[in-house]
């Protein structure tokens, strides 16, 4: 895993090279320079790395609500000592260098949640365990939502993955989708329309069996569908009195009902032309014309795997697209052999951020999924996510290390 | 493992084994199936092109243009589009050699692969529709239009500024400049930039690989157009300051002509001036070397920057001084020894004694002695005395800028008594130590600016407008500061004596100022020949005209020129005659001035 990991830092640290390069700095040293400045980010990152693995493995689970604890008190701070950076207050600035909570909040999640679903006698199919969980997992949510940093916090949503995994039951996890189902629907959909919509299915639900029609039947299904009417018509009122415009906007954005006047549409397209452009081998390193004439924005962060597909092309984007998969289900295959649930619930949490950010960020690239502005992991530009992604993954390396230790 | 978690652990696996799938099938489509993002990047190069707005236009007073703009063009390059190709046709289009092209393309790649650069800044109209054909041979270069300043009449150099290229520090700090942009850098060029400027705008326009423009950039989403600077209307008399300019002619020196009910400055000639026109595009920069190479510091403009001691003419304040305190009336009389008075002799002869009046027309050296000494002794102690004094000059204006639209003003000197302190010691000064002061020499220091606008208060019986150029921008005057009266420390009445007096300079049988009085204007005025270290005396001369209701207040240096009668005098009795008048009748005196040399005699 850890020679993995390596493979991706140094894939991101040669392409953020090529997606900022210019003829005026051309050391890849140079400090002023976001692949100078990653190349610190790199060898600080090994340090922390190390630092995990030095860490008694009993700390982790005996510290995380400790740690959990504090990283929400910092996310409260954040909101009032924060200074905003494109238009989220997510950042202690430290001199020329700044730092985003948000992303070591994911860690501390992670650690949280493993150590709550760990506890011996914990039944997800409660209510109350629900709900606790539910609060780990949607406190810290809340607190980036308030810094703005909606992309960060959408992350979170990849927990789903380990509740799943742990044993949450199908009914909780079909009526979760079906209320994100429903609420898109709310905001994308004519009201009457949606309306007449659910009013169908619930007739057809009714008709289509013949021989379960009993009355209690019918009833259940007109209270459902009573139920999803007084849930759209809240949503609604939800959206239009309860958040604020600049919040509206950005939803609005995400689901593509408002023409973006940021530009994320044409972000994309210059971003499908970057990577299509490319062809089979690439047009070689530094030699992308796309990224190098600024077509693509954020091309050293969030972008940058346009960079990898027009530079090394479908070989190259394969490669990169392949590793992370091998990680991943590296990751849970390991999580499977823990003789903790803690370990084997944390290893879970890493793989399911990682698949999110993974399939969240390169799927915008290629125009699959919706456009979020969140780092691709190991790949991207940037201090604090790649800290917080190198933290993450090296306590479940150390974990794993101990696995037979920890009973 | 529970058969559920096995199950589910197959399903997680599974869903992150499709995601990659979708991602590769996905990736093989856009990267190897379809060609046509190959195609959008090849057509896909696209050049950003900033829109220049045409700067303001500038009119006098009486809406006479002063400047205009010209359209000229820019040849830009992008070193990065840069292809392989024919030096030598290029060479021809441009009228460079191939070794300068070479050096300018290595000067560009210098300064950015990416960014634009000036490749040749303003080639000729002609050259520009010769090159505008033959362009698409040469990827990476094309032509960016902008404006240069023209100036149709010539006159007003310092006034009027000139604009030039931003400056590092200034890009640094206002983000709206980029490298190359033009900014006003002196005169009204500079205090009304931000109106004057305008709105870049950019336009994006699609080019593909051969450099050919392949329509704007997704339907001109991302442009903005330029928007016109805004036209300003200045004070200035286009006609008042051609003609100053011409009396000045071969003369170091200075005429600043105000309008004393509104402050708004009608001339302001330094001398020796340039010709604007020389300070605009190509041939700036080497105009510029030979002018600021020029010992006679035709850029420097004396109006506003240079000070002198303000001489006789400083007489008058003195007198307004201990008519205010209470020290003198206008009956007070003093004896006068002629040239064996001491400690100030006087170089005129007349009868003795004299009252203020007289005084003020003969301009009697030893009676302003008598009357500074007067104020100095009032005090017990001179420090209090002085401050007393020195507090009724600041007001006037004196030692201070009047920060209005005016640049680079000089404050001149009324020295603190703390600089006598250091000078004699604590205690060690007196009313004799200073009495050059009494006479308008010494140490202080004035502009001809400051010495108008003194002339202007005593034509308003004691308050002035901030002296400045701008009449209207868009119907409005943008700083309404500029309409609040500001009223010194002396009252109208001791003022209407010193009038009486500056009266009698031009009518009294003994003036010193009345072999240039005028028939049918009643001219005020004070001479002035001041001592300096630089060689003869300068001639000044301050002045407003006509005595009841002013419409005109002139001050004249002319530098080391003699008597304050002989020069500065006629030449502001013609500013005041051509200002009233339209017209100037003693085409004798007018001719003298213009034809006199004093720079090379």
């Amino acid at each position: 895993m850890a020679g993995l990991y390596l493979a991706l830092v140094l894939i991101g640290w040669i392409n953020i090279y090529a997606a900022v390069y210019n003829e005026e700095h051309r050391s890849i040293f140079d400090l002023s320079q976001n692949y100078g400045r990653q190349l610190v980010w790199i060898v600080t990152s090994m340090a922390l790395a190390l630092f995990a693995l030095v860490v008694d493995a009993k700390f982790y689970n005996a510290f995380s609500f400790i740690i959990y604890l504090s990283m929400l008190i910092i996310l409260v701070a954040v909101l009032f000592l924060g200074t905003t950076i494109s238009g989220a207050k997510a950042w202690f600035q430290l001199g020329s260098f700044s730092i985003q909570p948000s992303e070591f909040a994911k860690v501390a999640t992670a650690l949280a949640l493993a150590r709550y679903l760990g506890t011996m006698d914990i039944n997800l199919k409660s209510f109350r365990t629900q709900m606790n969980t539910a609060l780990i997992i949607g406190v810290p949510i809340a607190l980036i939502l308030l810094e703005n940093d909606t992309g960060t916090a959408l992350m979170f949503i990849g927990f789903i993955i380990v509740l799943f995994r742990e044993g949450i039951s199908s009914k909780v996890m079909l009526t979760g989708l079906c209320l994100v189902i429903l609420s898109i629907l709310s905001l994308w959909l004519d009201r009457l329309l949606l309306i007449g919509i659910l009013a169908g299915i619930a007739i057809i639900a009714i008709f289509v069996k013949r021989r379960g029609r009993t009355l209690k039947r019918i009833l259940f299904i007109v209270a459902l569908l009573v139920l999803a009417i007084g849930y759209v018509f809240a949503v609604d009122f939800v959206f239009d009195h309860v958040l604020e415009p600049h919040q509206q906007n950005r939803l609005n954005v995400l689901l593509g009902i408002e023409d973006d006047p940021r530009g994320i549409g044409y972000n994309v397209n210059q971003s499908k032309i970057a990577i299509g452009s490319g062809g089979f081998f690439g047009k070689g390193f530094l030699q992308g014309t796309q990224t190098k004439f600024d077509f693509v924005p954020e091309q050293s962060t969030d972008f940058i795997f346009c960079t990898v597909g027009e530079e090394w092309g479908f070989l190259g984007s394969t490669l990169v697209v392949a590793l992370y998969v091998w990680l991943i289900v590296r990751i849970i295959l390991k999580a499977e052999r823990q003789r903790t649930s803690f370990s084997r619930i944390y290893g879970y949490g890493v793989a399911s951020i990682l698949f999110t950010h993974f399939m969240i960020n390169i799927g915008m690239t290629i125009g699959v999924t919706p456009v979020i502005g969140i780092p691709l992991p190991f790949l991207s530009y940037g201090g604090s996510c790649l800290w917080a992604f190198t933290i993450l993954l090296f306590i479940f390396i150390k974990l794993d290390s101990k696995r037979l230790e920890l009973i | 493992m529970k058969a559920q978690d096995e199950q589910r652990k197959l399903i997680i696996i599974g869903l992150i084994l499709l995601v990659g799938v979708v991602f590769i099938g996905r990736l093989f489509y856009i990267q190897i199936i379809d060609k046509s993002y190959l195609l959008s990047a090849q057509n896909n190069v696209v050049r950003v092109i900033t829109q220049y707005p045409a700067r303001g236009l500038v009119y006098d007073r009486h809406g006479e243009l002063l400047v205009y703009n010209e359209a000229a063009f820019d040849l830009m390059v992008i070193p990065s589009q840069v292809t392989a190709f024919d030096t030598l046709e290029f060479s021809q289009l441009i009228g460079l050699d191939r070794a300068e092209i070479k050096d300018r393309l290595v000067k560009a790649k210098n300064y950015s692969m990416r960014k634009a650069s000036i490749f040749e800044k303003q080639i000729s109209k002609e050259s520009f529709s010769f090159f505008k054909e033959k362009l698409h041979k040469f990827p990476g270069f094309y032509v960016q239009s902008r404006t240069l300043r023209y100036y149709p009449t010539r006159i007003a150099a310092h006034t009027l500024g000139y604009i030039g290229e931003v400056d590092r520090s200034t890009i640094d700090s206002n983000s709206y400049y980029k490298s190359g942009d033009y900014i006003g850098i002196s005169g009204l060029e500079n205090s009304y930039e931000e109106y004057l400027r305008g709105q870049k705008g950019v336009k994006r326009v699609l080019v593909d690989v051969f450099g050919r423009e392949k329509g704007s950039f997704q339907e001109g989403r991302f442009d903005s157009s330029a928007v016109k600077g805004q036209d300003i209307y200045i004070s200035i008399d286009a006609k008042l300051q051609a003609y100053g300019e011409r009396l000045m002619t071969n003369k170091k020196g200075s005429i600043v002509a105000i309008e004393p009910s509104t402050g708004e400055i009608l001339a302001l000639v330094s001398s020796p001036s340039y010709d604007p026109n020389l300070l605009v595009g190509r041939i700036r920069s080497a105009n510029y070397q030979m002018l600021s190479d020029d010992s006679l510091q035709p850029l420097f403009n004396r109006a506003l920057s240079a000070t002198y001691p303000p001489g006789s003419t400083f007489k008058s304040l003195n007198a307004l001084v201990a008519l205010q305190e209470g020290i003198s009336t206008p009956s007070t009389s003093y004896y006068c020894q002629g040239t064996a008075t001491a400690p100030i002799k006087c170089s005129h002869y007349h009868s003795t004694p004299l009252n203020m009046y007289r005084a003020i027309e003969i301009s009697c050296n030893p009676y302003f002695w008598q009357t500074f000494r007067s104020i100095m002794v009032s005090r017990s102690d001179i420090h209090d005395a002085y401050n007393i004094w020195r507090k009724h000059a600041l007001s006037f204006g004196f030692g201070t800028r009047f920060n209005s639209d005016l640049f680079n003003e000089s404050k001149g000197f009324i020295p603190l008594p703390d600089y006598y302190d250091k000078y004699y010691g604590k205690n060690g000064w007196r009313a004799m130590t200073i009495r050059s002061l009494s006479i308008g020499q010494g140490e202080i220091l004035a502009t001809p600016l400051q010495l108008a606008n003194f002339a202007s208060i005593i034509a308003n019986r004691g308050y002035y407008y901030k002296p400045h150029l701008i009449r209207s921008i868009n119907d409005s005057i943008p700083d309404p500061e500029f309409r609040e009266k500001v009223v010194t420390t002396i009252s109208p009445v001791n003022c209407q004596v010193v009038v009486e007096g500056m009266s009698r300079v031009m009518d009294g049988p003994e003036g010193t100022g009345r072999w240039y009085r005028l028939e049918d204007i009643a001219i005020c005025g004070k001479t002035g020949t001041a001592e300096n270290p630089h060689g003869k005396d300068h001639s000044i001369f301050v002045s407003f005209a006509p005595k009841d209701n002013p419409r005109i207040a002139v001050a004249v240096v002319v530098e080391n020129s003699g008597f304050g009668a002989t020069w500065a005098a006629p030449i502001a009795t013609l500013m005041i005659e051509k200002y009233i008048n339209g017209e100037v009748k003693r085409l004798n005196v007018e001719e003298n001035m213009v034809n006199s040399n004093l720079i090379n005699p």
